[in-house]
């Protein structure tokens, strides 16, 4: 579990690095935090001609707080996203989400960009790009592009960037104060890959209902998905103990499941049910298990 | 030098001598070891689990630049070295003995075809993918049925069985035929190992002029790889040093005789350059020492009362490919230990031992122990329930009373003399632990659903035994300096030896524990060393140290004797100097200064011999919380009571206690080598193969009694290292099948995994026997 040999090489600029990507047409790769990438060379899964090493690109790793939203750049690590005081009120579901990913070690190296970029479908990041409609920037030969984050993760381990592109950005859209929100997560252990995962949000309409209520899942093979049948449901409704249980049902008919050594399809689909059961009683501010009488 | 030591060292919680060289960066493990001009080994392993070997195309790998050779079976002479048994060597087993290099057939994934020796190890890993191979692909046997096929690994034997025997005790049939109530249920442990922390490694070097051998990485038992390996290389035993450095865990696994004991020596001989090979995490899941892998049907008979009259059980050992080192121990110890510290008069065992195409199996922490215990506790709990019978009460009527002590329950295993439980209060290590755990106020949580999770309480006692004779020596040299250096043929596996045995000889001769070296290091320093496994090396090892500070007095006195022109009569050895009655005194440094060149240094050898294993026993009791939506069981707490005879440093065994119990809850919850139909390993690294982390099982508690010392060793000491391994499975199946009773889920499988917890609550038909 040696990497083979490949050379190395760290641009100063985002123009060379792109005019590298040009250059190497396909055979190189980007390296970041490495948190992936690494094992997968060691592995020797991947064997590219060059490491593209932009970890030092300047102007890429600020978390950006406005009106619009929040802005991450494409090296911002979990690290940094966890020690953010302002973005546990201005993004409490990235701050909660992010402190499953992984552990220490790897929070401290990892960043946003490499998460998406690499797409992992068990990995949170990329489900919250999705479920939050989060923007990624993309910057490539032919200047920047915008793609939305529910067109950018095309399958497991497979994006929508070109072999010059890479990403410099993430934005996600402003997040109303009174928004109510869950994220549930289950793992092995704790840092592990999710085997399910469920990122809900919904706002409140003046009578106490859900409007435009997102419901994203991880736990299908390809990647984090919304679940539309979810979302119709609780739109217009009052999210209580009732309807919570018809979400839970629902979503886990929904979910597309496949086995994996650890998890066989039908365990999953019932844990993707538990986990949009959880994190709506979390958002809807239900307790989650009666106490016993 | 001013010593004065009064209190006795033995029984204290004495900080480990080791750790402020391991705390501080300077341990030295064998990936330290590096040589002027050392080369890198790699190996390529067979990605097929069952095939003939066609062709092995090296002319591109042997083309690439930094390659200095590559060799394959065709470059070891012939007959080609099969790697010998170290325990149970029936005669049975003789067919399956692995050969150091796959030559005609390879027979599970990861066994070895060539070692590529290169500048580094990256480079031998590229030569390794420049390697053509062609495997003509023969049927994989995987499942328990292993004749089915008519596929066999050694088609000369005819059949996939290696071994099956028979063993009872009383009137087995008799028994049952007239028993009240009977039940007979099938258990299976699944295939896993102890994966410690640092991998295997080995570094040779050579020196043509003798020719001598230095092996850096040995282990465990290095003077038994030194045997074997010098009858393989046709060499005499002297000629071969094999150096145990500092190591990352144990476990059983490491140290034992790899196929890379002989290839890397080999290797580095051929191209005369000191030869490094470091197992990568993928190739130790697949190359060491597998292990578990144990099922059993079980019966047991009873009488309404709940008094066991009888216990069968037919016990099967997937072995994997080849019987390696530790021959039938795995197997055969779940059959020996199935009846457990209970009274049955009438028992009848069993044991198989099934080659299939996987990773050979052998021993781990704990070997058939953890099976056994699993497979008896679990079938006790559930005739307690058919009985009407409390479970703790079940227990209590059937556990051996320190007045049946000693107890023989019989043959267990052709190879073996009768075992016989030596002492002990069972009762009292068992009351002591449902104590522990309150187990009559946690009747009111038994199997109740609160805040969403059902909470279980289960027990499980168990008697084990450790010690393994037939003896261990060590060596007691006055340094020219006044310290004493004293050599063992115990080996160095974490467990804390250089301190317990630093405090055994501090109390013999009474002088400071900063007085003594402990030597482990070389083959060179002892004839003859048994090493450290079954729990053997306070028991065995730190009598051989008791008794060579014995001799190591005598010969002192002797020397100041002669010193003083006093005679022996009038000496004594106190605080570190030999004093008369008269009050002259020297001291040890004198004595050493007062050597003559011709004597050299002042050295005794000391010995213990043994033909009898200690049996420690206790009661484990696991309260846990099974969330029934995800299938996750949390341990909210754990009690490990057993009674060690004597603790040498009690924190010392209080850490071994709760280091083995967290490897067994990883057993239950988490460990898992996974094979597919194909016989391929489908976790091959740490992302597939889980482990637990010290996050995972916050809550346990160990209690280690001294209530009845052995009689075997002068310590009065039992086995410590695996007791808090043996009957986790069995404590915590139980806590689970408790807290599932109202959905009347019974774990048979390990491991509880959520997705098979799940399966028990929501899918009982799938998960019926």
């Amino acid at each position: 579990m040696k990497l083979p040999d490949l050379d190395y090489i760290r641009p100063g600029t985002l123009q060379e690095t792109i005019d590298l990507l040009v250059a190497y047409e396909g055979e190189a790769k980007l390296v970041a935090g490495g948190q992936s990438l690494m094992p997968m060379l060691a592995f020797r899964l991947l064997a590219p001609k060059i490491l593209i090493d932009i970890s030092r690109l300047p102007g890429l790793n600020a978390i950006d707080i406005g009106p619009d939203g929040v802005r991450l750049g494409a090296l911002t690590t979990w690290r940094d996203i966890e020690r953010h005081a302002a973005l546990k009120t201005a993004h409490p579901l990235l701050a909660a989400a992010i402190a499953h990913v992984a552990h220490y070690q790897i929070r401290n190296r990892g960043t946003v960009g490499g998460s998406l970029a690499h797409s992992d479908p068990a990995s949170e990041f990329p489900a919250l790009v999705t479920t939050c409609d989060a923007d990624v920037v993309v910057h490539g030969a032919g200047g920047e592009r915008v793609v939305k984050g529910s067109e950018f993760v095309l399958g497991a381990m497979t994006t929508s960037l070109e072999p010059d592109e890479m990403i410099t950005g993430i934005r996600f859209p402003a997040w109303p104060a009174a928004r109510r929100w869950g994220f549930e997560e289950f793992a092995r252990r704790r840092g592990d890959f999710a085997m399910a995962a469920a990122v809900v949000f919904y706002d409140l309409d003046a009578g106490g209902r859900a409007a435009d209520p997102h419901i994203g899942i991880i736990g299908e093979p390809e990647r984090a998905v919304r679940l539309a049948a979810v979302e119709d449901l609780l739109t217009g409704r009052v999210i209580d103990r009732d309807v919570i249980a018809e979400a839970r049902a629902i979503g886990e008919q929904a979910a597309q499941t496949s086995d994996d050594i650890h998890t066989p399809a039908k365990y999953r689909k019932a844990l993707i049910g538990t986990m949009i059961e959880r994190a709506l009683m979390t958002a809807a501010g239900l307790e989650l298990r009666p106490v016993a009488a | 030098m001013t010593i004065v030591q009064n209190t006795p060292l033995v029984g204290t919680s004495l900080e480990r001598l080791e750790d402020e060289r391991f705390l501080s960066g300077r341990g030295q493990y064998v990936a330290d070891v590096r040589k002027a001009g050392m080369l890198h080994a790699a190996i390529l392993r067979s990605s097929v689990a069952h095939g003939r070997i066609v062709r092995i195309g090296l002319d591109a790998a042997r083309a690439l630049p930094g390659i200095h050779a590559i060799v394959t079976a065709a470059d070891i002479p012939q007959p080609i070295p099969r790697i010998p048994l170290r325990l149970v060597p029936l005669p049975e087993f003789a067919p399956y003995h692995q050969p150091v290099i796959a030559s005609a057939k390879v027979r599970y994934v990861g066994e070895p075809i060539a070692v590529v020796v290169a500048d580094s190890r990256a480079l031998a890993e590229d030569a390794i993918d420049l390697i053509e191979i062609e495997i003509d692909n023969l049927p994989p046997i995987g499942d328990r049925d292993v004749d089915a096929s008519g596929s066999f690994l050694f088609e000369e034997t005819g059949t996939n069985i290696a071994l099956r025997y028979h063993t009872a005790s009383g009137d087995p049939d008799g028994a049952f035929a007239t028993a009240d109530y009977t039940r007979r249920e099938t258990f299976q442990i699944q295939r896993h190992t102890a994966a410690p922390m640092e991998t295997r490694g080995l570094m040779a070097q050579w020196d043509e002029s003798g020719p001598t051998l230095k092996l850096y990485g040995a282990a465990k038992v290095p003077y038994f790889n030194r045997r074997a390996l010098a009858a393989m290389m046709n060499l005499p035993e002297t000629s071969l040093e094999l150096i145990e450095v500092d190591v990352g865990g144990g476990f059983g696994v490491r140290g034992e005789f790899y196929p890379e004991d002989y290839l890397i020596p080999f290797a580095a001989r051929l191209v005369g350059k000191p030869v490094s090979w470091i197992e990568d995490r993928r190739e130790h899941l697949m190359a060491t020492n597998h292990s578990r892998d144990v099922g059993a049907t079980v019966e047991i008979a009873c009488t309404k009362d709940g008094t066991i009259t009888g216990l069968r059980g037919e016990v099967f050992g997937d072995m994997g490919a080849y019987i390696r080192t530790n021959g039938g121990v795995v197997p055969t110890a779940a059959g020996m230990f199935l009846q457990g510290p209970y009274r049955i008069a009438n028992v009848d065992i069993t044991v198989l031992a099934l080659m299939t195409n996987k990773t050979p199996v052998g021993t781990y922490r704990g070997p058939g122990r953890f099976e056994a215990n699993f497979f008896r506790e679990r079938l006790l709990d559930m005739a307690a329930a058919d009985l009407g019978i409390d479970p703790a009460e079940f227990r209590r009527i059937n556990l051996i009373r320190e007045d049946e002590l000693p107890y023989s329950i019989g043959k267990r295993a052709p190879h073996l003399p009768d075992a016989v439980y030596d002492t002990g209060d069972y009762h009292a290590a068992f009351e002591r632990c449902l104590t522990e755990i309150d187990w009559t106020g946690k009747a009111a949580v038994q199997g109740r659903l609160i805040d969403g999770r059902y909470h279980g309480v289960g027990i499980a006692s168990f008697v084990e035994s450790g010690g393994a004779g037939p003896k261990e020596t060590s060596r007691f040299v006055l340094e020219k300096d006044g310290m004493v250096t004293i050599a063992v043929g115990s080996s160095m596996l974490g467990q804390g030896l250089e301190t317990t045995f630093s405090q055994i000889a501090s109390d013999a001769l009474n002088i400071p524990v900063s007085a003594f070296r402990i030597d482990h290091g070389s083959t060179a320093r002892l004839a003859d060393g048994l090493g450290s496994y079954h729990g053997r090396s306070i028991i065995v090892g730190g009598s051989a140290v008791l008794d060579g500070a014995e001799k190591f007095r005598t010969a002192v006195i002797e020397a100041a004797a002669n010193l003083l022109g006093r005679p022996n009569a009038e000496l004594r050895f106190e605080n570190g100097a030999v004093v008369s009655d008269a009050g002259a005194s020297i001291s040890l440094s004198q004595i050493a200064a007062s050597r003559r060149p011709d004597d050299g240094l002042l050295s005794v050898d000391g010995i213990f011999l043994v033909n009898k294993p200690t049996y420690s026993y206790g009661t484990h009791a696991a309260y846990v919380a099974v969330d029934p939506d995800t299938g996750r069981v949390e341990v909210l707490d754990y009690v490990a009571v057993e009674d060690v005879g004597r603790a040498i440093n009690p924190m010392i065994v209080s850490g071994q206690a709760i280091g083995a119990l967290v490897q067994g809850l990883g057993g239950v919850f988490l460990d898992h080598l996974i094979y597919d139909e194909q016989c391929q390993l489908l976790t091959a690294s740490f992302a597939d193969y889980l482990m637990p982390t010290a996050t995972d099982f916050p809550s346990l508690r160990s209690v280690a009694l001294e209530l009845r010392l052995s009689p075997t060793n002068p310590l009065g000491a039992k086995s410590a290292g695996e007791g808090g391994m043996v009957p986790v499975a069995a404590a915590v199946g139980n806590a689970v099948g408790a807290a599932l009773q109202s959905c009347g889920a019974q774990p048979r499988t390990l491991p509880l995994s959520p997705s098979k917890v799940w399966s028990l609550i929501h899918e009982p038909a799938a998960t019926a026997p």
